[in-house]
């Protein structure tokens, strides 16, 4: 049961990952593998498809489109100022002559890199922290219940805005380890509750029976097992924390210049955005629709991975009505 | 049910408490406001310096700086700011102001949420609902600074299609407007529509997208079947047990939805210049000043805690088995 179910989930995450081709037809005798099938319900999703193509545009618009462009972010065009988008700076160009283009791409740069960094790290967090207290619960457990019903009452955006006086003219890689910080603990919670079901089952019981320690016993048996939620999860955190270092950075709480992220261009730009609209429009357009595409994915890779979600499971039954009819 | 009622605001008050005391702690031990007042040019003297960290209790431990400021909290007193006017003078125009815009914007999107999301959940896979999706999910993905600025940008396109500024988007008033109570309410009223409008929608598109889920459950549960089948009309049917049904689960959403609230609250009362208590918690970081930021967390952590206890109302009126136990 577990082997299948963990061999599903690989196959189906790396597939989903690089766009695996769908062409390839299925080999007649050969059993429909979960892979198999995770894979081919993603592919059926147009939009959660569409996402995908994207994100993947996007990440390599971010590092490869500056190099394509002969303008740089730290180089000004002195003979244009203010000026809206025209062959010479395809997105116009700021009050100092910086390309808005270039701006705009090392503004993507930086926020999808601390997209995925804070998803990766939470996501892990998340699991380890929601599998241990779940396992063993006790202090623990109770802990972390407690600090998520503060988290209610101190939106993390609250606490890392006041914290930030702190990591001011340090690394950005602090906003970073600040943002998962207080990104881990909803999905935690999520993981905790799946953990205290999954340690009744045989396959755990007879793992501890049989000696293995606690820690191998979450990492090799109960994590893997919950592989279809951590990677929706962190599908969907890499959204959130890019919104998150938006926000932040938008009050100048989050990335502090000299880096640049979308986050600071569109807040030193909102005021500006009434008069020259483009200033504003390109950063804000990028990220309206990377996070509309992570979102976008995040419901995809669901309805795919999970069979007792909602909308698979309609249009299964409509799919099987419509054959019967 | 009583008994119910009181535990939970316990629980609330206590957690109000801890947050309110995180917030102070980590704004003490972060902020410098000696280090602001020392970069001044002439530095000041520093005889007077002493004498500032004495007015702002900087020689005690954090710990009895919070006693003593909560002392005054309890007598009504805010403490003073690092510039020396009292809180608790603007404190209340803040609160005026902030509420204002929450309730309004809590109210419509409450409104227009459950609406919407009840009628893609009947309309479901039809135009409407497609719409609604794309609509909710564009939305969400929008952050509301990004928002905010894009109505703005509408506004004026209106106003200028007009001639005349019929939405107002700086301020909440017209400074210095003379006239009759009617008028003073028809001129804040133009400057309410457009910031109201940033609130309302993200909330319309988060509790939409809930309450359409959960109506769908509702859906195909054979007891509105059977109200159906004993000869309630169906919209009857949908409306007296559908509706509330559906609204069991959202009870507990509408105290996490105040959190999130709050924090679009601070973007948009920067954006259009409403001076609210957002906008006072940015300025208060900025100047790391600690007793604005702890009284504008207190002022947050009451509103959760007030929204939150009220969503337990909302659960208790709604579903009998809560109120029996």
């Amino acid at each position: 049961m577990t082997v299948i179910l963990n061999e599903g989930d690989a196959a189906g995450t790396t597939g989903a990952a690089s766009g695996g081709p769908v062409d390839a037809a299925p080999e007649p005798g050969k059993a429909m593998t979960r892979g198999r099938l995770v894979l081919i319900r993603f592919m059926r999703n147009k939009l959660a498809l569409v996402g995908l193509l994207v994100i993947i545009g996007m990440y390599l618009m971010a590092f490869v489109g500056p190099l394509l462009s002969k303008w740089s972010y730290d180089t000004q065009d002195y003979t244009a100022f203010l000026e809206p988008p025209y062959s010479e700076h395809i997105f116009g160009t700021d009050k100092i002559g910086t390309d808005m283009f270039a701006l705009t791409m090392r503004g993507l740069q930086k926020s999808l890199i601390i997209g995925l960094l804070v998803a990766l790290i939470s996501t892990t967090v998340a699991a380890i922290v929601g599998a241990a207290a779940g396992y063993f619960l006790g202090v623990a457990d109770k802990a972390l219940m407690w600090v998520v019903d503060l988290l209610l009452v101190l939106p993390s955006f609250l606490i890392i805005a006041i914290l930030s006086p702190w990591f001011r003219g340090k690394s950005w890689f602090l906003l970073v380890l600040m943002l998962a910080a207080f990104q881990w603990m909803i999905t935690a919670r999520i993981v905790r509750g799946m953990t205290l079901t999954l340690k009744e089952r045989e396959f755990v019981k007879a793992a501890k029976f049989m000696g293995q320690p606690a820690r191998k016993i979450i990492a090799k048996h109960i994590v893997p097992n919950m592989a279809s939620l951590l990677i929706i999860d962190a599908t969907i955190n890499v959204g959130s924390a890019v919104l998150a270092e938006t926000g932040l950075s938008y009050f100048g709480f989050g990335v502090q210049s000299p880096d640049v992220s979308l986050g600071t261009l569109i807040g030193g730009n909102a005021e500006s955005a009434t008069t020259f609209p483009w200033l504003f429009l390109f950063p804000a357009g990028f990220l309206v629709v990377f996070v509309l595409a992570v979102n976008w994915v995040g419901d995809g890779l669901r309805d795919a991975l999970d069979p007792t979600s909602t909308r698979v499971r309609r249009k299964e039954k409509k799919d099987t009505k419509e054959k019967a009819a | 049910m009583a008994g119910f009622l009181l535990r939970r605001l316990v629980n609330y008050v206590v957690l109000a408490l801890v947050a309110t005391f995180l917030a102070f702690t980590l704004a003490s031990a972060t902020f410098d406001p000696i280090g602001v007042l020392q970069q001044r040019n002439p530095p000041p003297p520093a005889a007077s310096i002493e004498a500032k960290k004495r007015d702002l209790h900087l020689d005690q431990p954090i710990p009895q700086r919070f006693v003593t400021w909560m002392g005054g909290v309890v007598q009504g007193d805010f403490g003073r700011t690092i510039t020396d006017r009292p809180i608790t003078d603007e404190l209340g125009r803040r609160i005026g102001v902030s509420l204002r815009l929450f309730l309004l914007g809590i109210t419509i999107g409450i409104l227009f949420g459950v609406l919407l999301g009840v009628v893609s959940a009947i309309r479901q896979y039809k135009f409407s609902d497609y719409f609604a999706t794309l609509f909710s999910f564009i939305l969400l993905s929008t952050p509301v600074f990004v928002l905010g600025t894009l109505l703005k940008m509408g506004a004026q396109g209106i106003n200028d299609s007009i001639g005349t500024n019929v939405l107002i988007f700086v301020g909440e008033t017209t400074p210095g407007f003379q006239g009759n109570w009617f008028e003073h309410l028809g001129d804040r009223l133009q400057h309410l529509i457009v910031p109201t409008l940033a609130i309302a929608l993200g909330q319309i598109a988060y509790y939409s997208r809930y309450q359409r889920s959960s109506m769908l459950d509702v859906l195909g549960s054979d007891f509105l079947r059977t109200a159906q089948a004993k000869g309630l009309t169906r919209r009857k049917a949908l409306f007296k047990h559908g509706l509330r049904t559906a609204l069991i689960p959202m009870a507990t959403l509408f105290a996490f939805g105040f959190g999130l609230l709050v924090v679009g609250g601070t973007f948009t009362e920067r954006i259009f210049g409403w001076f609210g208590m957002g906008d006072w918690l940015v300025t208060g970081i900025s100047a790391q000043d600690t007793n604005i930021t702890a009284t504008v967390t207190l002022f947050v952590a009451v509103c959760v805690l007030f929204s939150g206890w009220l969503a337990d109302v909302l659960y208790a009126a709604l579903d009998p088995r809560i109120r029996v136990n």
